[in-house]
């Protein structure tokens, strides 16, 4: 194929593109929608298909519907504790202020969130809040946030591109200026000019096996971010969320929301044993129930009562399920058993939980208003990802912005469950807002020709060369390793060999070879996808490797424990001047005082003003 | 090793044919699996729409066994022994194999005059209660699989896309005009534009709904009433008043 002329390809030009259509995706667009600006918003798949739509639970704002004792200092002081302390100070406080005003905005677009008895937004437990904290529509609050803005954001003159991947991002300089992207429906390239441009990809989850991630989580923000110069962050926390399905193997890795515990729902191992009550850190001791009957109080409501071992934040819960299976107290099939139907009625499991019973019935051939589900540890969540601002979201590169599990800095070392909803619309908002400021202060730059051909070349090759690697099989076998030495639990002599496998797989990669042509075609597009699940599967474990202790999400056998050493430090990645990976580990900037006392009160003295009463 | 055989529409608008392939199976695989399966070992440019796997996004809709369903969660040994046949919808173009052209259905969906929430009351909060809300819920559980629209005669069989919004959009009018807050009227569209008057109530639509959505009964058949409330009701009132109120 001779390369094409670039002034003849498909060009649109836009103030500002948004890369990614979950929640942070249109929920920047419609900010940018709402200034005026000509906004352009590409889209993998269909228009409202992206992974938002798997979050059940629902997501966290300080409304103080249920429980009146709750305000943005807690929810503030849980983020914190729930990312061991490591979170970026600034945006765990924003955050915590306006979840509340984006929450109720998404009700005057439409969203119907379940009702409390007075007819207010309800708000539901959830592990590490403190209090009733979850706005949410039974077990599918992704669906609701994302029809939400999706059914608001037609209506507000937003350009959407459907079903294109972006193949990289195009520069002037320092500064991002466009992208060059291909449809999937023809294969045929597309260039976006643009005067700044929005990240909103995700993570990489489908570099491992087992993982409730769909197979758009390929990290290509990451990746195109790393290309672009852009330096990333907390890599090296992966969540893996505690209950995923393990059975039958087709569904092995498909989330069970952490809802199922918020409404009673305990763990048990083979011999019957609710084990969670061993497992309890002892930072949450004084605030967690150390007895059934405690923690059945604190279910009907006593307000007495300490919270169940169950609600936990995930990094103990998962490595507690994950010690269980080891020491042969495992489920059938290697899990461990959540049980609800002993806890609830059959009709009202059906009525809070409806997609877990059917995703039961339909693919495990379970009844759980009858019988235990079998659950294990599932790669969920990236924590880590592209470094910004933490007011503008932009990134280390000019022009170029991130919002959404693509950008580190709210979750630190572990993310609570809800954080991640309520993220995507006050971080969606915010780089929208920063991305058209930068598009009023800035013209569109000049597309280097030679840069767009070159990202030609490397997308046709695979479908022009003579034979190469099956690009399906060199997917699994990364799969296989990564979950393999860059699990749950980590030891150096793992991750040192995952380091050398990604340099035979990168190998591999780089000789792929998809058949026929270039109209919707599955190996092509996987072929294209593996440099961004590489590059972020090797940013993930360089920083695993480098980070010498145990916290939240990150554990490592060989470095048991929180090391206060290395509490004092964030590890970042940048590409070398030759194309290496360069990781190094950063001194963090001390928090603001009012914010530090918050964040380490005890909840008595918070509650009673004797602490962080002057933080405004 | 078990397997099983699928006889696959492969081909694009000018053409095609059904190819049988041959996969090894393990115990719970689903269509889309056996699919995934033909991609990796036999066709990697067979074409197919997915993402999450679960039936939360409603991607991976098409028709097996000439049933329109979302292969990723029907269960091979849910299907009779024997080959699967799969293929794409046949309401909407093909693109390829078997992911078709949906846009007509996004199109729909930006014709619909949005919510138009009343102001909040003094505190800064709309209160709504439960019992107000579970029928909008119920049509919010929709995840855009297009089953319904696939199935549906009027669009399937007599291609009245230009006069009929469809069963999906049918339930997403009710759902606005349902909701407690709301202060819009769409009931002429509904009547106009939208075409409520073509849905002859064969109840096709809700038996194909994966998220057992009462389509016609809870959203269809109350906005046809609506109709007819505003439209006809005068005659009905005539005719009251003609031959009295005794055959009640």
């Amino acid at each position: 194929m001779a390369g094409p002329d670039v002034s003849e390809l498909q060009t649109f030009e836009h103030d500002v593109l948004v890369i990614g259509a979950g929640g942070a995706g249109l929920r920047a667009a419609i900010a940018c929608a709402a200034l005026g600006k000509n906004t352009g918003l590409v889209c993998k798949s269909l228009l409202g298909k992206a992974h938002t739509v798997m979050a059940e639970g629902g997501m966290a704002a300080a409304m103080g519907n249920v429980d009146s004792r709750d305000n943005w200092k807690v929810h503030f002081r849980d983020t914190m504790r729930g990312g061991k302390f490591l979170n970026n100070w600034r945006m765990a406080e924003l955050h915590a202020k306006e979840a509340p005003e984006r929450v109720r905005e998404l009700e005057e677009w439409g969203a119907v969130f379940d009702r409390t008895k007075t007819g207010l937004i309800s708000q539901r437990n959830f592990g590490g809040h403190r209090y009733p904290r979850l706005a949410h529509v039974g077990d599918r609050t992704g669906l609701e946030l994302i029809r939400t803005l999706q059914d608001h954001g037609v209506h507000q003159g937003i350009h959407v591109h459907m079903e294109c991947t972006i193949l990289d991002l195009l520069k002037d300089g320092d500064r991002v200026v466009g992208a060059l992207g291909y449809w999937r429906e023809t294969g045929r390239f597309v260039l976006f000019k643009a005067k700044a441009v929005v990240l909103a990809t995700g993570g990489a989850g489908k570099a491992w096996r087992v993982t409730s991630n769909s197979w758009e989580y390929s990290g290509d923000g990451l990746a195109m971010a790393y290309i672009a110069g852009a330096e990333l962050m907390d890599l090296e926390f992966t969540q893996f969320h505690p209950t995923g399905m393990v059975w039958p193997p087709s569904v092995r890795g498909t989330l069970v929301t952490e809802g199922v515990r918020g409404d009673g729902g305990i763990l048990k191992n083979k011999e019957g044993k609710r084990f969670m009550f061993g497992y309890i850190p002892e930072r949450f001791a004084p605030e967690t129930a150390d007895s059934e009957e405690e923690a059945n109080r604190w279910l009907k409501g006593d307000k007495s009562a300490r919270r169940p071992p169950e609600l936990l934040t995930r990094d103990v819960v998962a490595r507690a399920i994950n010690a269980e299976v080891k020491a042969g107290r495992g489920s059938e099939h290697g899990g461990v058993y959540l049980d609800i139907a002993s806890r609830l009625p059959a009709e009202l499991i059906k009525k809070k939980l409806p997609s877990m019973y059917h995703q039961f019935k339909e693919l495990a051939e379970v009844d759980i208003t009858t019988d235990p589900m079998e659950v294990g540890p599932t790669l969920h969540y990236f924590m880590g990802g592209i470094r910004v601002d933490a007011d503008s979201q932009m990134t280390t590169v000019p022009g170029l912005f991130a919002a959404g599990e693509c950008a580190a800095g709210l979750h630190g070392a572990n993310r609570l469950g809800g954080n991640s909803l309520s993220d995507l619309i006050v971080f969606g908002k915010r780089a929208g807002d920063g991305a058209c400021d930068w598009a009023d202060k800035h013209d569109g730059g000049q597309i280097d020709n030679e840069q767009v051909l070159s990202i030609i070349r490397r997308a046709t090759e695979i479908l022009n060369r003579e034979s190469g690697a099956n690009p399906f099989v060199v997917q699994e076998n990364l799969q296989e390793m990564m979950s393999h030495n860059v699990g749950i639990i980590r030891v150096k002599h793992e991750l040192e060999t995952a380091v050398e496998k990604l340099q035979e797989l990168k190998k591999e990669a780089a000789t792929a070879k998809a058949h026929a042509t270039s109209q919707y075609n599955a190996g092509w597009h996987t072929a294209l996808d593996l440099r961004n699940l590489l590059i972020s599967a090797e940013a993930v474990t360089r920083a695993a490797l480098l980070r010498e202790e145990s916290r939240g999400a990150h554990t490592r056998e060989d470095f048991p424990g929180e090391r206060d050493e290395w509490l004092k430090y964030n590890i970042f990645i940048k590409r070398g001047q030759d194309g290496e990976m360069v990781v190094e580990k950063r001194e963090r900037a001390p928090g603001p005082e009012g914010l530090v006392a918050i964040a380490y009160s005890k909840i008595e003295d918070l509650e009673s003003g004797a602490v962080g009463a002057e933080v405004k | 090793m078990a397997t099983r055989t699928f006889r696959v529409w492969r081909g694009d608008k000018d053409g095609g044919e059904f190819k049988e392939y041959t996969v090894e199976t393990q115990p719970g695989m689903v269509v889309l699996d056996g699919i995934h399966r033909i991609q990796a070992e036999h066709a990697g440019d067979l074409a197919v729409r997915w993402n999450c796997k679960a039936g939360k996004c409603g991607s991976c809709s098409m028709e097996i066994n000439g049933k329109p369903r979302l292969s990723c969660m029907t269960r091979l040994n849910s299907l009779p022994e024997g080959t699967i046949t799969v293929q794409p919808l046949k309401t909407f173009p093909l693109i390829k194999d078997l992911v078709t052209d949906v846009k007509w259905n996004y199109e729909q969906n930006k014709r619909i005059p949005p919510l138009k929430p009343r102001a909040r009351e003094a505190d800064g909060h709309h209160r709504m209660m439960q019992e107000d809300v579970d029928r909008v819920q119920e049509f919010r559980k929709c995840i855009e699989c297009f089953l319904c629209q696939d199935v549906c005669h009027v669009l399937r069989d007599h291609h009245k896309h230009d006069q009929f919004v469809g069963p999906r959009f049918m339930i997403r009018l009710a759902q606005l005009e349902m909701h407690p807050l709301d202060t819009e009227d769409r009931i002429p569209k509904i009547r106009k534009e939208f075409g409520s008057g073509w849905c002859n109530i064969t109840r096709c639509c809700t038996e194909v709904c994966p998220e057992h959505i009462g389509i016609t009964d809870n959203g269809i058949i109350p906005m046809k009433e609506r109709v007819v409330d505003r439209y006809y009701d005068p005659i009905a009132w005539f005719f009251k008043k003609v031959f009295g109120a005794s055959n009640k």
